[in-house]
């Protein structure tokens, strides 16, 4: 991570050039929920609410505890949210509300889906 | 602390293979591709997991998005992969005039071709004797997704993203890629809305092979340029 003791000119994204171990070899396939936050991103972007300019100045300023503790589309999701919200998609409290209904479902992803 | 955070890399521990139930699951096994299934369904729902079926629920409800217009995004990143690229490598290879004008604009040739490549203008470098290139995004993870698919995790690891740019060599090596020191090698650094595609060197013994031939010699790593085209043998 950043030696947070003084700024040298970088925000925490901008890493190139900095110290890091070995490239992680291993890999995964993309659940379903993944491929939906992508798809969402492409098709609100394709719709015109927000840029991908957008989807990156969420996901930058988030930080770099984000990048260390979240998944790559949980961010994407965090980021597509705010954009949305700042777009007047629909509300703060509306998304609450939906969320709320959407955990009262069912315990899994699954079982979480609109009846 | 670690330094691979970026890439979704708890899907090797957050299986708990314990659990009560005795009914097989897939998760329990490799995918076709040799990697480990990501929790999904049946293990208990994330906040951001919430999060998404919510947004995507007011965005129908909204009448902003479709359940269809979701489906079908989707199904059309999934028929995406390497093989759209392997394909346009294969072509350059054969067809010097394509090769001119996919060198000269990338984002035409490939559409020339028939493949969507969206806004993005796709620049393609070329491998030769004395020069070898090799794609990064050190400010995100941008790729060349509409040619090539959605990339792999250590493409948008901490590692790769910070090294690339500064020791490539010691980097390509790790992907089993040794290079003389009398090869250059470049380094391309992706913006959102620049994205490289190597066309990496045809392998000897290739003289007279169909496009479909060849294309089958094109991975996936040797248009990002940490691995090379298949050897003929």
């Amino acid at each position: 991570m950043h030696d947070h003791s003084s700024f040298d000119g970088h925000r925490w994204h901008d890493m190139g050039g900095t110290d890091a171990g070995p490239v992680p070899q291993d890999g995964h396939d993309f659940s379903l929920w993944e491929k939906r936050v992508d798809a969402l991103m492409v098709l609100c972007s394709g719709a015109g609410l927000f840029t991908v300019d957008g989807l990156r100045r969420v996901l930058e300023d988030m930080g770099e505890q984000a990048f260390e503790t979240m998944t790559y589309y949980e961010r994407w999701i965090a980021a597509i949210n705010q954009n949305l919200i700042e777009a007047g998609t629909y509300t703060s409290a509306e998304l609450a509300a939906r969320m709320a209904e959407v955990a009262a479902r069912g315990p899994t992803y699954g079982e979480a889906q609109q009846p | 602390m670690p330094h691979d955070h970026d890439h979704d890399h708890d899907h090797d521990h957050d299986h708990d293979h314990d659990h009560d139930h005795d009914h097989d699951h897939d998760h329990d096994h490799l995918s076709p591709s040799g990697h480990p299934y990501r929790k999904d369904d049946d293990h208990p729902i994330t906040y951001w997991q919430t999060m998404e079926i919510a947004i995507r629920e007011l965005l129908e409800d909204k009448g902003v998005l479709t359940a269809d217009q979701i489906a079908r995004q989707i199904d059309a990143m999934d028929r995406r992969s390497p093989a759209n690229g392997a394909a346009v490598v294969a072509r350059a290879w054969t067809d010097p005039a394509f090769r001119d004008r996919l060198l000269a604009n990338g984002s035409a040739a490939t559409r020339e071709m028939g493949f969507d490549i969206g806004p993005l203008h796709l620049v393609a470098v070329e491998n030769t004797q004395t020069v070898h290139n090799v794609v990064v995004c050190t400010l995100c993870s941008c790729y060349p997704r509409n040619l090539l698919g959605l990339p792999p995790d250590w493409y948008k690891s901490r590692a790769y993203r910070s090294r690339t740019v500064r020791e490539p060599r010691a980097v390509l090596a790790e992907f089993g890629v040794t290079l003389p020191d009398s090869t250059t090698v470049r380094v391309h650094d992706s913006t959102a809305d620049m994205r490289y595609i190597v066309i990496p060197a045809r392998p000897a013994g290739t003289d007279g092979w169909t496009p479909d031939r060849l294309a089958a010699l094109v991975t996936r790593d040797s248009m990002i340029g940490t691995g090379l085209a298949l050897s003929a043998l």
